[in-house]
């Protein structure tokens, strides 16, 4: 399946199943395949005078396996984007394709399928589950998948195999942010989209969870959106996008990744 | 400078409060609906019971109600002074009291009539009548009378119209004077009948001194009344009655408590009484749970407001004020409400009492007392919640308010470990480690569900016990048509007689005498009945419907007269016959068993006979009738001079059951309602509550990818299991809450029979599913409609 639009609407519900079913692949060794691709993505949230843009035209496109930092000022749309690219969101106009098949559109029930089977988040804040340990929170999403990592061994990824069965309430910040990472890529994500990761943690342990997170794109090459306000972080990823005021300002290429314990803030 | 503050001129803390009110508006108007629940409830008994003591004691008071009566068989007027002189008598007067039948055109039934005599100079000085229209017949006149009110509108009778009645076996036209009410007939029903049938019953007042020589009590009376003075002692001074009228035949005095009508008034009361003071506390106790929840929910959300409103030096008091302002609102809320539907519920019911009760004038109306009593106890109950909840927000730091709230710690709850079970997929552990962890918020819940479930049970409990009580009372025990009251006591022909009546199918005898039972010191006033051995149409049944037959020689009596007197089978009572020769006697209890409505002492007819020391005699007969012929029977029974009166049975059983539909089948379905409002009240408020808190979890689960129904699942499944746990335990509650009020409301009239059916408890279940569905079906909505970025960008 390759990157065109299937412009045409008639067969978008039909098609849509196939790359949110999974059974979409990427052929090892050929041209990486494009992972996102948008065109004039707006949001706007509520109208008339109070009505804020706060994405007015984003054209976007992801090639699969990369490891992307979006950067900008608070409230210059990165959360928006993320969202939306996760389905959380919908876009108030625009168009925006995941691995070929039209994500704008689809119904609850298909984006729900579509974060189950493809989409691992990471929030500022943890989002664990207060009432389950670190094993039973990571088992919460290997039980729903289809090839998941064991609990254990997502765990271990993120250097948490001696806090198995500790509760949120024992762990510390950074901790609990590595638990929510495991469970992000127990499931084998196709795309991992992280708000802000490090944005609760001090600088020490924020290294340690963007190690983790850079780990976890190496070995399991998911498609990798960081959104950090902290611009050295940048220097670990492929792709920069800088946004400002709801549009892309700039994209840049690196040519090395830094390892992120080279990096400080 | 205004007096007043503008509604914009609001200080920003009681803006907030407006904006707290209108977030969790349909959880204040849970709470408030049941407070108001409570209110109501305690308004319509408390202000029921207020009016209904208030008018008979004005009643009774300005129509001089009799304390004591005391019937007998002809005594010489000149005993009054002597009556008069007895100590505790404050006044007393003498009459004529007979028994008739009224024919009236157009109806097949005989009426059961009572003629009273009124003195023919002045009033009485007991028990005076209340002369709505018309006036006194004048003195000596035969054909002349005052009838009771509720009779002349069942009839439709008007002053001057002419009624048929046979008075001690003469026929005679009356015509109507005047239409009363009196303090001795406010329930008005005829000898041997449970329920007013103003058709069927009416009551006659004619002068002294006509009735006297209709009936041979010339110069005589059969019935003395007196009233008691303050602080007198009523026994001392039936035993001086009694033994002042022994020579006369006197049956044996008795007061207010075996007075019919009062008696009845009387256990209304007391069921009113137990009302008032049993449900209004389980709805208050409710509604402080739900205030302290809510609020401590609340006060949980705002720890970061709280911080920053003691950060900018607001103080401790202040912010306990302001929540505890939201809470009075709520209460208030709650009040008005209860007021208003307890007003409203309560004027139904004064209509409907009026239909039974009659009082010259009736109006529900609750003392000022008892509205400061309810707010006040109302207060105290939802404040108690609120304090407890409140107290957390005092003490909250202002630094530590403002940063967010660690995860909650599940690691050290005990029974974490059942909790680790492997089979178990997350979902279900976290419903199961919610519950652990918060254990008496799960227990309250649950409780509160099952108090719902429990109320509805207890009073739908009365239908069931009502059901049994009519079915045993008239298709079990009591199988004849038509009791036929003799005049007199009679010899076997007078039921030879009826036997041959047209219509007749069957017939038994019986015979009673008025008795007094003594056993050691204890004494009661009872009718002894025989009966034939083989008695088919009227029987003493036990609890399992079973005859019970009396044994040769010996009594059977009822539980509740075996209790009063403390005796039990194998017991030997004294007897002392208060009629005829007056025996006293010694007979052995056989059998002691309940019976539901009435009090028995029952013996074989030829035993009491013998024992009377009379040949074959009867006091009346009990008949089975071809439902095709009654109209000749009942035209011949009103025709025939010996008959005293007639209780039709079917009828009566309609007018039992026609009550039971109208005037308790309303509470019931008032009270069931008020049980469906605490299951709401509970259920909504905790499944809103625990979305509150868990918002954020269920948001992230959607995130990852769950579904709604898997995320409704974990929100659901733990009310749900709550649910499940309260309806056995709510069936638990409710028997015994049954059992309680049918001791409670047991009377001498009646016990009511501790009988709940499978469709009661199954139709308390269905309704507190229902509710739980409901309420989770509500909550359910705002899941599905829960903005999933907003709740993870905010904190909480
Ligand atoms: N739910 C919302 N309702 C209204 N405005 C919103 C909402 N979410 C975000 N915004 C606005 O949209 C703009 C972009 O927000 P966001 O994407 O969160 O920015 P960023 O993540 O870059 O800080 C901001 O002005 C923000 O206030
Ligand atoms: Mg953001």
């Amino acid at each position: 399946m390759d990157d065109d639009a299937k412009d045409d609407h008639q067969n978008r519900p039909a098609a849509l199943g196939c790359a949110i079913a999974g059974t979409s692949v990427n052929l090892p060794g050929i041209e990486p395949a494009t992972c996102f691709r948008s065109s004039g993505l707006t949001k706007v949230y509520g109208s008339g005078h109070s009505a804020v843009h706060a994405l007015r035209g984003v054209d976007l496109e992801l090639p699969e396996r990369e490891l992307v930092v979006l950067l900008g000022a608070s409230g210059s749309g990165k959360s928006t984007l993320l969202n939306i690219l996760g389905g959380l969101d919908r876009p108030t106009d625009g168009r925006l394709w995941f691995r070929g098949e039209e994500l704008t559109g689809a119904s609850q029930r298909e984006l729900t399928q579509y974060r189950r089977r493809h989409v691992g988040f990471v929030f500022q804040f943890y989002n664990l589950m207060a009432s389950l340990t670190a094993r039973e929170n990571v088992a919460l999403v290997t039980e729903i998948a289809e090839k998941p990592l064991s609990p254990e061994e997502a765990l271990t990824i993120v250097g948490l195999e001696k806090r198995l069965d500790h509760f949120p309430s024992q762990l510390s910040g950074g901790e609990q942010q590595r638990v929510a990472i495991a469970r992000a890529i127990a499931k084998q994500p196709s795309v991992l989209l992280c708000d802000e990761p490090t944005g609760a943690l001090d600088s020490a342990t924020g290294v340690r969870v963007l190690e983790a997170l850079r780990d976890v794109n190496e070995k399991m090459q998911a498609t990798t959106l960081l959104i950090t306000h902290n611009a050295p972080v940048a220097a670990m990823a492929d792709r920069v996008i800088t946004f400002s005021d709801g549009r892309i300002r700039e994209q840049k290429r690196n040519e090395h990744r830094k390892d992120p314990k080279e990096i400080s803030w | 400078m205004s007096a007043f503050r503008m509604p914009g001129m609001l200080s920003a803390l009681d803006r907030k409060l407006l904006r707290d009110l209108w977030g969790m508006k349909g959880q204040a108007l849970a709470i408030a609906f049941v407070i108001a629940g409570g209110v109501a409830v305690y308004l319509v008994a408390a202000g029921m019971l207020n009016s209904l003591e208030d008018t008979r004691r004005a009643y009774y008071d300005r129509y001089r109600f009799a304390d004591v009566w005391s019937p007998v068989v002809r005594a010489p007027r000149s005993l009054l002074a002597d009556i008069r002189r007895i100590e505790g008598v404050q006044a007393a007067e003498t009459r004529v009291r007979s028994f008739a039948l009224i024919d009236m055109p157009g109806m097949d039934e005989p009426v059961t009539g009572q003629i009273l005599s009124l003195p023919d100079i002045a009033e009485p000085a007991v028990n005076q009548i209340h002369l709505a229209r018309g006036r006194q017949p004048q003195a000596g006149r035969r054909n002349e009378a005052v009838i009771l009110q509720s009779f002349a509108e069942a009839h439709a009778l008007e002053i001057g119209d002419r009624i048929a009645v046979t008075i001690y076996g003469g026929r005679e036209t009356v015509t109507v004077t005047g239409i009363a009410l009196s303090p001795e007939y406010v329930y008005a029903i005829a000898p041997g009948q449970l329920v007013p049938d103003p058709r069927l019953f009416g009551v006659l007042w004619m002068s002294r001194d006509a009735l006297a020589e209709a009936v041979n009590q010339d110069g005589a009376f059969n019935e003395a009344v007196v009233r008691l003075g303050y602080g007198a002692n009523e026994n001392a001074v039936i035993r001086e009655l009694d033994t002042l009228l022994a020579p006369y035949g006197a049956a044996g005095a008795y007061g207010r408590d075996e007075q019919m009508s009062d008696a009845f008034v009387s256990s209304e009361i007391d069921q009113l009484r137990t009302m008032g003071s049993l449900l209004p506390p389980i709805f208050l106790l409710v509604a402080a749970f739900l205030v302290n929840v809510v609020i401590s929910r609340l006060i949980a959300t705002e720890r970061d407001e709280i911080g920053l409103m003691k950060a900018f030096g607001y103080s401790n008091a202040a912010v306990v004020m302001h929540y505890l302002k939201l809470v009075a609102v709520i209460a208030l809320l709650g009040l008005v409400i209860g007021a208003m539907l307890g007003t409203w519920l309560g004027r139904l019911l004064a209509t409907v009492y009026t239909e039974y009760y009659n009082f010259p004038l009736f109006l529900f109306k609750a003392d000022p007392r008892v509205y400061a009593i309810v707010s006040l106890v109302t207060a105290a109950a939802v404040g108690g919640g609120a304090v407890m909840a409140v107290h957390r927000a005092a003490r909250l730091e202002p630094a530590t308010a403002m940063i967010p709230p660690p995860p909650t710690d599940y690691s050290r709850t005990i029974g974490s470990n059942i909790t680790r079970l492997t089979f178990l997929d997350q979902q279900t552990r976290m419903i199961l480690r919610q519950l652990v962890r918060f254990p008496v918020r799960a227990a309250f819940t649950s409780i509160g569900v099952a108090v719902s479930g429990a109320l509805m049970i207890g009073t739908l409990f009365f239908i069931d016990s009502m059901e049994e009580m009519i079915d045993t009372y008239f298709n079990v025990a009591n199988r004849h048509d038509v009791q036929v009251m003799l005049m007199e006591p009679r010899g076997r022909d007078a039921y030879f007689e009826l036997l041959r009546a047209p219509g007749v199918l069957d017939a038994e005898p019986y015979r009673s005498v008025a008795a007094r039972l003594r056993f050691g010191h204890r004494k009661e006033r009872a009718s002894l009945t025989g009966v034939v051995a083989t008695a088919e149409l009227s029987r003493v049944v036990d609890l399992e419907r079973r005859p019970v037959a009396s044994q040769p020689g010996g009594i059977v009596l009822s539980q509740d007269l075996a209790d009063r007197l403390g005796a039990e089978a194998g017991d030997v009572l004294t007897v002392e016959v208060t009629e005829g020769r007056r025996p006293v006697l010694e007979i052995p209890i056989t059998q002691v068993t309940t019976t539901f409505i009435g009090s028995a002492a029952q013996m074989h007819i030829e035993d009491l006979n013998r024992l009377l020391g009379e040949s074959n005699v009867i006091s009346g007969v009990y008949l089975k009738v071809d439902p095709a012929k009654t109209d000749v029977l009942y035209r011949q029974l009103k025709t025939t001079p010996a008959v005293a009166g007639v209780g039709l049975q079917s009828i009566a059983e309609r007018n039992f059951t026609e009550l039971m539909d109208q005037n308790i089948g309303m509470s019931i379905w008032v009270y069931s309602a008020f049980a469906g409002l605490i299951a709401i009240g509970v259920v909504y408020n905790s499944v809103r509550v625990s979305f509150a808190e868990r918002q954020r979890e269920l948001a992230s689960l959607r995130v990852l990818g769950f579904t709604r129904g898997e995320v409704s699942y974990i929100l659901l499944g733990e009310i749900a299991f709550l649910t499940l746990l309260a309806l056995p335990l709510g069936a638990a509650l409710g028997a015994g809450m049954a059992f309680g009020l049918s001791q409670a409301m047991s009377s001498d009239l009646f016990r009511l029979p501790f009988i709940i059916h499978a469709g009661t408890f199954g139709y308390a279940a269905l309704v507190v599913i229902v509710v739980t569905a409901v309420s989770g079906l509500m909550v359910r909505r705002q899941l599905d409609r829960m903005d999933l970025v907003s709740v993870l960008k905010s904190r909480d």
